[in-house]
């Protein structure tokens, strides 16, 4: 009996990686392998976009990518473009996007999950927050945030044009009080 | 008996890097993902972070002898310095890589140039004591 393809492990959730930075990188890889994702590095925005798809080429992508985790301060395009950029496209807007950065920005923090990021992961990265994305991955599954109505509040830059009205989601600013809970714990 | 010397050694050696501040927790986490599957992970890391390190200091060299300064450039390239640090743990070259950041902010010339060689400084220090550490712990 041919046993060769019998396996019990589910499908590793695939993790595309955004940083410029080299040691960012090979560390949050590590983490993000160790945690059993299948991983894939990209050291800028434009990459990224490359990656899924979404450049201009408009290449089709056939990476299925589960989950972004993206740097904010990036040359070029910065974690938040490209965070606006995934939420405004059809085919990846439900796919959860995490921001990690050096800054405890409180005003930062909020753009970001009001911009629809999953989370807002404080830098260096540990195996306790690597843990615990892939516990709420596995938990809201393809559930996701859902509808929200769109108001205007973001500030836009570049090329992209916004978006039209953006409204704060709820699940948005709950993540903000659970953040700040976390935060004051530690 | 030589074994027990070495490993006697190793942890004497660490606990000093940790006891004089030049490593924190995050070195310490490198440490937990390192394991018989990433049996040299701590090393390649730590020889990633100063091959890196040491191709900024070269770069803000150069920028600190423009005039004037580029203090958007300087500080770019201190973030970088700073985030690598950070993430591996060494605490003493992070916080005089904040330093040099907030003389880039105040855009204080002379300040900038002073921290940059504490920044080296440090830089130094730590690439001896971990090559120390590696070579006694291999």
């Amino acid at each position: 009996m041919d046993t060769s393809n019998f396996s019990c492990d589910p499908p590793k959730l695939h993790v595309l990686v955004v940083d410029d930075n080299n040691i960012d990188r090979k560390l949050i890889q590590k983490l993000l392998e160790i945690s059993s994702f299948k991983v894939t590095v990209v050291d800028s925005g434009s990459k990224a976009l490359q990656y899924l798809g979404l450049d201009e080429e408009n290449t089709s992508s056939q990476f299925d990518v589960n989950l972004i985790i993206s740097d904010y301060s990036m040359p070029g395009m910065t974690g938040f473009e490209l965070l606006k950029k995934i939420k405004n496209s059809s085919t990846f807007k439900d796919i959860p996007v995490v921001i990690m950065s050096s800054e405890n920005n409180l005003t930062r923090i909020n753009r970001c999950l009001e911009e629809g990021a999953e989370e807002y992961l404080l830098k260096p990265v540990k195996l306790s927050d690597v843990n615990r994305l892939k516990e709420s991955i596995n938990k809201s599954g393809s559930q996701h945030m859902g509808q929200h109505e769109q108001d205007q509040s973001v500030d836009c830059h570049g090329p992209t044009p916004c978006s039209p009205e953006q409204k704060p989601k709820q699940n948005g600013l709950l993540k903000l009080d659970e953040l700040i809970a976390t935060n004051s714990i530690n | 008996m030589e074994q027990n010397h070495t490993k006697r050694q190793i942890k004497v050696t660490r606990n000093s890097l940790f006891e004089q501040g030049y490593l924190d927790e995050q070195f310490t986490q490198l440490e937990d993902l390192q394991d018989d599957a990433n049996p040299n992970f701590v090393e390649e890391i730590v020889t990633s972070f100063f091959s890196d390190s040491t191709r900024l200091i070269r770069n803000v060299e150069t920028a600190l002898e423009n005039y004037p300064l580029d203090f958007c450039k300087l500080d770019d390239y201190m973030h970088q310095f700073m985030g690598s640090s950070s993430s591996i743990g060494a605490k003493k070259v992070r916080n005089e890589c904040t330093q040099f950041q907030e003389y880039c902010k105040a855009r204080n010339d002379d300040g900038c140039i002073r921290a940059f060689q504490r920044v080296k400084q440090e830089h130094a220090t730590l690439k001896r004591k971990l090559e120390a550490y590696f070579q006694v712990s291999l």
